[in-house]
């Protein structure tokens, strides 16, 4: 029997990613990295900005810089729904410093909320560990 | 009557609106496949939104502490119409129908003796309800420079619309677009989007199943409402968009087909009148010959 589940990534442009034979994803989800394997319970949660890593059946590995988000599992069949993904094999260097200068930015702003803090301040770790590699 | 260069200056006039009219309808029927494209691509996101809040607001026990987003402010004064329109004219009826729906749903709060304020998005709704409604309208917002349509636009009405909402600025907000159904038809469409109306619930039978959520459901909510709003939004701008176009092209079509009516009308009028001429011609020179 085959452990594989089907992994759905939507952005409200276009369907992103769709693909029948995953068999492990994991995502950032707010309150802490979440894994899925197969017969996960049925369950919705949301993303901070993080790195979603998707293994199909043949174990590839890709992994995905997503920045927030809404994720949906259930009868075997994870959605994801967000408005800002990227493939990090095609990111590029001047655009993660981009982002993470803009980032930067927002995050020395006293007037935001201790949430959105803390989103900006994840967003600034991930994007910086990007730029090391 | 008019003389024959007159004659000869409408026809060519006529053709050359004519060639206009055709490009215009070419463009419009690019651009309609794209549109349309667009459209059906960015479905499935707000399906699947519009679903999993179905499915969060089914799970929350506790009614009363609900984000006010979902259950609205208890109260109905302030109705907040967000008319969503083209910034570009020359598409048939496309702006009057949205227009028209948006109207009739002014007239019913004005005589209910509740406030109302508007929202245009897109230069056209301004121009037309100007008029009438100047006093009403708190806001226009155009995309003209953006070439596409894009979820940052939508998020950038959404986030107006939020921060409207938390001044307490309004109780409902509703918005009108086109529906596009086909490259003919088009539906003017009101819907509320604050509060969330749940009129798909019974759809849902699913809904009973349960959900982890974390974190809490509320939480989740507070932070997917906003979401959902810019989603609406973005989804009522595609629509929008394919129905310009549809309509656009429909309107050039006919715009084209009548200049060809008129151009055949006027050659034949052209045609009468040359032959009139030379007929007057010959006479004069027969009974000129004669008289000698």
């Amino acid at each position: 029997m085959s452990n594989s589940f089907k992994l759905d990534i939507v952005n409200p442009e276009k369907s992103f990613l769709s693909k029948e034979d995953v068999t492990e994803v994991i995502v950032p989800a707010f309150e802490g990295d979440m894994g899925f394997l197969k017969d996960h319970i049925s369950i919705i949660s949301f993303l901070k900005p993080g790195l979603l890593k998707v293994i199909d059946a043949t174990a590839a590995e890709e992994t995905y810089y997503v920045e927030d988000g809404i994720i949906e599992f259930k009868n075997n069949c994870l959605s994801v729904l967000t408005s800002n993904i990227f493939d990090i094999k095609k990111m590029d260097k001047n655009k993660v410093k981009d982002i993470l200068t803009e980032a930067e930015k927002d995050s020395k702003n006293n007037g935001i909320s201790d949430q959105a803090k803390y989103l900006v301040d994840q967003k600034i770790e991930v994007l910086k560990s990007l730029t090391l590699n | 009557m008019p003389s024959l260069d007159d004659l000869k200056k409408r026809i060519s006039s006529v053709k050359s609106t004519q060639k206009i009219t055709k490009a215009m309808k070419m463009v419009a029927a690019a651009k309609l496949r794209r549109a349309q494209e667009n459209a059906e691509r960015g479905r499935p996101y707000s399906e699947k939104m519009n679903n999993i809040i179905l499915n969060l607001s089914g799970g929350i026990s506790d009614k009363e502490s609900a984000p006010k987003l979902l259950i609205g402010t208890g109260e109905e004064k302030i109705h907040l119409c967000i008319v969503m329109t083209s910034d570009r004219g020359l598409c048939g009826g496309f702006n009057s129908n949205i227009i028209k729906k948006a109207k009739s749903y002014f007239k019913k709060i004005l005589d209910d003796n509740k406030t109302l304020k508007i929202i245009t998005v897109g230069s056209k709704g301004y121009d037309q309800l100007k008029r009438t409604y100047k006093d009403y309208i708190i806001e226009k917002i155009s995309f003209k420079e953006s070439k596409n349509i894009n979820y940052f636009d939508a998020d950038k009405v959404g986030k107006i619309i939020i921060d409207r909402f938390k001044e307490k600025e309004f109780d409902v907000c509703a918005i009108f677009y086109n529906q596009f159904k086909n490259v003919i038809t088009q539906i003017p469409q009101e819907q509320q989007i604050i509060p969330l109306k749940a009129s798909e619930e019974k759809k849902d039978s699913s809904s009973e199943d349960n959900y982890e959520f974390e974190p809490e459901e509320d939480e989740i909510l507070s932070n997917l409402l906003p979401k959902n709003i810019s989603t609406q939004i973005f989804k009522a701008m595609l629509e929008n968009s394919a129905s310009e176009q549809g309509s656009r092209m429909t309107a050039m079509d006919n715009a084209t087909r009548n200049a060809g009516e008129m151009v055949d009308k006027l050659t034949i009028q052209y045609n009468r009148s040359r032959q009139a001429a030379i007929t007057k011609e010959l006479i004069e020179i027969i009974s000129g010959a004669e008289s000698l």
